[in-house]
C-alpha cells in the first residue's frame, strides 16, 4: 500500500511545474542553436571573402532562396516532391527491412544452429561498403526506384535483426521455466513470452533503422537516377551547379526527414511499451 | 494421513549428478501428503532447488524416481517471474490461459485469487509499480488459480525484507489452511521453516541428502508471536544444530 502513496506524490509536483519544465528543456537547445547560427553568419560574412561565399551561404539566403522560393527548377515545390519521393523509398525500404529482419530474428531465435549458420553472413552483409555493391545492385535491379529500396533495406536491416534477436533471447530463465512447466508449445511461447519480451529491444533497433532508412533512401537516390527525383538526385544536381542555398536546404530537409522518422518510432515505442517498460519516456 | 492413499508427492531414492560431474543429490527419499507442509532447509548449493526442479519435471534425476501429478502442479519461483507487459490481473490469469481456459472463467478465478492474497485494488497495476512483497503475492495468486493439489515453493521470500517475509509466512500458512494442498517449501531461514511447516527436513551440504527430520507440533493457525515461544526456540535450535553438521 505504501507504494502507491509514495508514487502518487511526484506527478503532482511535476504537473505544477510543467510550463517551467518545458522552458528549462527548451532553453539549452535554443541557446546552442543560436550560437550555431551566429557562428554560421560569422563564417559566411567575416571569414569568407565575397567571391568565396558560395562555400557557405548565410542562413537568411538559405531561408529566402532555399525555403521560401517556390517556383522553377530547384524551387521549394520541386524539393518537396523530392522529399516525398525519398520518404516513400525510406518507408518502403524500412517496411521490407522490418519484415525480413523480424523473420530472420525469429528464425534464429528458434534454433542455435540457424543462428550460427546465418549470423556470419549477416555480419558480412553489414560490413560490405554500400559503394562496393552499387554496381551489382544496378546490374540486378536497374537504376530506378527498386535499387534505391534495395540500398535502403541493406542499410536498415542489421540493427533490426540484432536487436530483435537480442530481445527474443532476453526473457528470464524463470519465465521460460514457468512456460515449460505448463507444457506450452513453441508458437505460444513465442507469442506470449519471447515476442513481448523482445519489444523494448525491437524498438531500440527500429529507432536506429528508421534513421538509417532515410540515409539509405538518399544514398540510393544519389547513385540511381532513373525515374522520380529524390533528395539524393537534387543534392547531386545542386552541388554540381554550386547552388549553395538549395544544397543546404535539401540537406536540412534530409535531416528533418531522419528526425521525423526517428520521432515517429519513439512515439510508437512510448505508446506501445511505455506503460510497462522502464524505457518509457525515452527520447 | 491415510496410508491407503498414495502420497501427493513422493521422492524415491533420488540422485542427481550433473553432466560436469557435480553430484548434487544423493539417496533422497521422502513423501509429502495432502494437508502436509514440509520444508527443506539446507546450506547454499546443497541442491534444494534442484530437488524442486526434479519434482516438477524441469530436470530429470540421474537416479531414483518421483511420483507426482504434474498436470496442475503449483510452482512458486525464487523471483516472482511476473511478465512485465501484463497487469497484475493478466499475470494472475496467465496459467489458466496457458491451460486453455475461457476468458470469463479465468478472469473470475484470477480475481478470487487476487482477493485471497490481499492485492485487490492493484489488479490493473503493472509489475514495475509493485514492491517486492506485492510481486510475490501476485506470483502466489497466479499459482493459486490452478488450485494445485501440490504446491512447490522455491525459496520465494528470500529477497524481501524481514517484516514482509513474516507477513508472507503468515499469509502462506493461511492459504495452506484454506486450500489444504501438499506443500514443499525450500528456504535458508530456520524461523520461516519452523513457523509454517508440519515437518522440517534438514539437508546436508553437497551432495545433499536428508540428515534430520523434525515434526513440528504447534497447532494451526499459528499466531505471529509463536516465534517468541520457548518451545519454538528449542526446535529452531535443534534444526540449527543439525544444519551446522551436528555441532552446536
Amino acid at each position: 500500500m505504501t507504494d502507491t502513496t509514495t508514487e502518487s506524490a511526484p506527478p503532482k509536483a511535476v504537473g505544477a511545474s510543467k510550463p517551467k519544465g518545458i522552458a528549462l528543456n527548451l532553453f539549452p537547445p535554443i541557446l546552442f542553436g543560436s550560437l550555431v547560427i551566429g557562428a554560421w553568419y560569422f563564417i559566411s560574412y567575416i571569414m569568407l571573402a565575397e567571391n568565396r561565399r558560395f562555400l557557405l551561404r548565410p542562413p537568411d539566403k538559405v531561408l529566402t532562396e532555399g525555403f521560401l522560393d517556390w517556383g522553377g527548377t530547384g524551387g521549394m515545390s520541386e524539393m518537396l516532391q523530392s522529399l516525398w519521393s525519398s520518404t516513400k523509398v525510406a518507408g518502403i525500404g524500412l517496411f521490407f527491412a522490418i519484415l525480413i529482419g523480424l523473420f530472420l530474428a525469429v528464425l534464429m531465435s528458434q534454433a542455435v544452429s540457424v543462428e550460427k549458420a546465418l549470423f556470419p553472413f549477416l555480419v558480412t552483409l553489414q560490413a560490405v561498403p554500400i559503394l562496393a555493391v552499387v554496381p551489382l545492385i544496378s546490374f540486378w535491379w536497374g537504376t530506378g526506384q527498386t535499387s534505391r529500396v534495395v540500398v535502403c533495406i541493406i542499410i536498415a536491416l542489421f540493427p533490426i535483426i540484432v536487436n530483435t534477436l537480442f530481445g527474443l533471447q532476453s526473457a528470464e530463465k524463470g519465465m521460460h521455466d514457468l512456460f515449460t512447466l505448463h507444457h506450452v508449445n513453441r508458437i505460444t511461447r513465442l507469442k506470449k513470452l519471447m515476442f513481448p519480451a523482445a519489444l523494448p529491444a525491437l524498438f531500440a533497433g527500429l529507432r536506429i533503422s528508421a534513421g538509417l532508412s532515410v540515409v539509405g533512401a538518399i544514398v540510393g537516390d544519389f547513385f540511381f537516377g532513373r525515374g522520380e527525383v529524390g533528395l539524393g538526385q537534387l543534392i547531386r544536381r545542386f552541388s554540381s551547379r554550386l547552388e549553395g542555398e538549395e544544397l543546404l536546404t535539401s540537406v536540412i530537409l534530409s535531416a528533418g526527414l531522419g528526425v521525423a522518422v526517428f520521432l515517429l518510432f519513439t512515439w510508437l515505442q512510448n505508446k506501445i511499451i511505455g506503460k510497462w517498460s522502464d524505457r518509457a519516456g525515452l527520447v | 494421513m491415510a496410508d491407503k492413499e498414495s502420497p501427493a508427492l513422493e521422492f524415491d531414492d533420488i540422485g542427481m549428478i550433473f553432466p560436469d560431474g557435480t553430484e548434487t543429490l544423493q539417496n533422497i527419499s521422502f513423501s509429502v501428503d495432502k494437508g502436509e507442509f514440509t520444508t527443506v532447509v539446507g546450506p547454499s548449493g546443497c541442491g534444494k532447488s534442484t530437488l524442486l526442479k526434479i519434482a516438477s519435471g524441469l530436470l530429470e534425476p540421474t537416479a531414483g524416481s518421483v511420483v507426482v501429478d504434474r498436470d496442475r502442479l503449483g510452482y512458486v519461483f525464487q523471483d516472482a517471474t511476473l511478465l512485465p507487459w501484463r497487469t497484475v490481473l493478466e499475470n494472475v490469469e496467465l496459467l489458466c490461459e496457458l491451460h486453455g481456459m475461457g476468458k470469463s472463467e479465468r478472469r473470475e478465478l484470477a480475481k478470487a485469487s487476487i482477493d485471497l492474497v490481499g492485492l485487490e485494488g492493484f489488479q490493473n497495476h503493472y509489475p514495475k509499480s509493485l514492491s517486492g512483497g506485492m510481486k510475490m503475492r501476485a506470483s502466489l495468486a497466479r499459482t493459486l488459480t490452478l488450485k494445485p493439489p501440490v504446491f512447490l515453493f522455491d525459496e520465494p521470500f528470500g529477497a524481501v525484507d524481514e517484516i514482509t517475509r513474516e507477513h508472507l509466512n503468515e499469509e502462506t500458512q493461511q492459504l495452506f489452511l484454506q486450500e489444504g494442498f501438499a506443500g514443499l517449501f525450500i528456504t535458508h531461514s530456520i524461523t520461516e521453516a519452523v513457523f509454517m511447516s508440519t515437518k522440517v527436513l534438514v539437508m546436508s551440504a553437497r551432495p545433499g541428502n536428508i540428515v534430520a527430520s523434525f515434526d513440528i507440533p504447534f497447532d494451526y493457525p499459528r499466531k505471529p508471536d509463536l516465534r517468541f515461544d520457548a518451545e519454538f526456540a528449542r526446535i529452531s535450535g535443534e534444526v540449527s544444530k543439525e544444519l551446522r553438521g551436528g555441532h552446536s
